[in-house]
């Protein structure tokens, strides 16, 4: 691993602060390291690439070339760069303007999806919403009593129909549910599923039709690795997705996947999840993000 | 690859297949580094070969064969460890099936009494496989029902009992803690259990599996890991910078959501498909 890119960069950019100048090579040698510090983070190959061309770019020009500390203002344009890819400044749901809103999480496999719809039901409920959750996961074992649990746990309504039934038939019910029972907020619990999986993405669009949410997120697990862009890619390609929220960044994991996600899809990471309690779930801060990435 | 000679274009293309399968970017340099001067040392010229001596390299860092589980207990305690939703409880389910059909008395431990449901979904993995499965009520202490497991094992004759335990992220000290509680108390119910001690990875993780492998290990100690997920696109090469740092061998791997989709590691099969 890398001990902090800030350090390397500068060590590698002093040698040159002799000569008094920066060069083509000393760039390219630099550039070399801002590539393996996010291959190490798992941010994917071709966004790298993209990434480091960008970076390049700026890197030869004066703001870096005059600078007194080369090292440094290089690391200033990889974060700032970083930063400035995963989108501004945090993301808040779009709301419908005729309730229901509608939610669809989706992902892969143990990705973080049943326990994040309990997460966001307790979130918006402090916002004063009134949130249904929705066992729309029928194939997992025990993945409806998962979330009834929770959302009991949390003193949350849980809409389910059992497994005998199919999720888009539960999905629906569960709007004409809501509207009967002044729920604002629909939350839909999906199974996880392999984005190559066409009968289960088949699925998902069938929800989508029969629904039509407001916000349809990817929930990614923050220790994904090369694969993010694979996963990301196909289902905004077959779903058109709305955001992303990122799991699990409790762990060590330097979480290179927000970048990854965040450039295949141009969708805004909307939120992170801290923990496996139902209260750890934060807003998105790609300033954070961007440090972590570069251990800083 | 049809290419004519070997170039340095090659070997490039080679370097970014490894890293796109996780391998990490510096044990892909590494290899492709050694492919280089082993290229030059043999003075090889066909570049059909190389991705031969590649993949034959890789297959050897991960160990020619794979290490089945020894059953030289009765019963063989195997502890399930392993970061939050890697596929732990379903490759319990897949063990506990495969191990059945063996001819072996198997017996399950429902030690994950944290999250919501983990009871349940293994108690119904135990009626869809057909074993039994111990189990307390949720949020009561993990240990407690590895050791009352364990006793079960003894007085019912079982021959292999698989311990099942909370997802846990492994820079989380007090959680793993409790895991070396556990480990240290199926010692003292049985001399020298747990027996096994499977480290489970999922495909789809980066680099962090290697310190999920280093911290867990370090808190338990290993004498496998399992690679799940290997039926998506994610390839797993991560486990070969693992490889390099510890003994602990693959000995599965998990290629779907059924208790049928678990398979031997086949090493060199592994390493064709990481170029695949
Ligand atoms: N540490 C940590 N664990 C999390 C977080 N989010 C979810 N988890 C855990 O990850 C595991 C999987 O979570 P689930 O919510 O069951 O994942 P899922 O995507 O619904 O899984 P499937 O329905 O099987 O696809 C559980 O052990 C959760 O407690 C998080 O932000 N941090
Ligand atoms: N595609 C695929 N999915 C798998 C595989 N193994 C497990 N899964 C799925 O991954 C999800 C999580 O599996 P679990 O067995 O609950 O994982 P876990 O490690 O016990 O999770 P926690 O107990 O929450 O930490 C479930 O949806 C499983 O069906 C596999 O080999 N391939
Ligand atoms: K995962
Ligand atoms: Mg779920
Ligand atoms: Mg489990």
């Amino acid at each position: 691993m890398f001990e902090g890119l800030a350090e390397k960069l500068q060590n590698t950019l002093k040698k040159l602060r002799g000569k008094g100048k920066v060069s083509e090579a000393d760039v390219a040698e630099a550039m070399r390291e801002v590539r393996m510090a996010l291959l190490a983070a798992d941010v994917s190959l071709k966004v790298v690439k993209d990434f480091v061309a960008r970076v390049k770019e700026r890197a030869v020009g004066q703001e870096v070339l005059e600078s007194l500390t080369p090292g440094q203002q290089v690391v200033k344009v990889v974060y700032e760069e970083l930063v400035a890819l995963m989108g501004g400044t945090s993301s808040k749901l779009t709301l419908s303007p005729k309730p229901p809103t509608v939610v669809m999480l989706v992902g892969l496999q143990g990705a973080g999806k049943t326990t994040t719809v309990s997460k966001l039901g307790l979130f918006l409920r402090k916002q004063g919403r009134r949130p249904l959750l929705v066992a729309c996961d029928v194939y997992r074992p025990a993945a409806v009593k998962q979330l009834q649990v929770l959302g009991n746990q949390l003193d949350l309504p849980v809409f389910s129909m059992g497994t005998g039934v199919s999720p888009v038939d539960i999905a629906k019910g569960a709007v004409e549910h809501a509207v009967a029972h002044g729920r604002d907020m629909v939350l839909l619990d999906t199974a996880g599923r392999l984005h190559i999986n066409e009968e289960l993405m088949e699925e998902l669009k069938s929800i989508k039709s029969a629904v039509r949410p407001h916000e349809i997120l990817l929930v990614v697990d923050a220790m994904t690795g090369q694969d993010a862009v694979n996963v990301a890619e196909s289902f905004h390609g077959q779903l058109g997705l709305d955001g992303v929220i990122l799991t699990k960044l409790d762990g060590d994991a330097r979480g290179g996947a927000a970048l990854s996600v965040k450039a295949v899809t141009g969708c805004p990471i909307k939120f992170a999840g801290m923990g496996e309690k139902p209260d750890a779930l934060e807003q998105f801060h790609p300033d954070r993000m961007a440090s972590r990435i570069l251990g800083m | 690859t049809g290419r004519p000679k070997i170039d340095e274009e090659l070997f490039e293309e080679l370097e970014e297949a490894l890293i796109s399968a996780d391998v990490g970017a510096d044990t892909s340099l590494d290899l492709v580094e050694r492919l280089r001067q082993t290229v030059k040392a043999q003075k090889i010229g066909d570049p059909a070969r190389i991705k031969d001596l590649l993949q034959e390299e890789v297959a050897r860092i991960l160990g020619e064969q794979a290490q089945p589980v020894a059953f030289d207990h009765q019963p063989t305690v195997v502890l399930i460890v392993g970061v939050n939703g890697v596929g732990k409880t379903t490759t319990i389910a897949k063990l506990a099936h495969r191990w059945k059909q063996e001819g072996r008395k198997v017996l399950l431990a429902a030690g994950d009494t944290f999250r919501a449901a983990a009871i349940d979904q293994l108690e119904i993995w135990g009626q869809r496989v057909g074993v039994e499965v111990i189990r307390h009520q949720e949020g009561s202490d993990p240990s407690a029902v590895a050791f009352d497991a364990v006793q079960a094992a003894v007085s019912r004759g079982v021959d292999v009992l698989i311990i099942d335990t909370a997802g846990r992220l492994h820079n989380k000290s007090h959680l793993m803690n409790e895991l070396s509680k556990i480990n240290r108390v199926l010692d003292r119910a049985l001399p020298g259990a747990p027996h096994e001690t499977l480290l489970v990875l999922d495909a789809t993780t980066g680099q962090n599996a290697v310190s999920q492998a280093r911290l867990f290990s370090e808190a338990v100690g290993l004498t496998g890991l399992v690679l799940t997920k290997l039926d998506g696109t994610a390839k797993g090469g991560v486990i070969l910078a693992i490889a390099a740092e510890m003994q602990a061998p693959v000995k599965f791997i998990g290629i779907g959501e059924k208790m049928d989709d678990l398979r031997d590691f086949d090493p060199p099969e592994f390493a064709r498909a990481l170029f695949g």
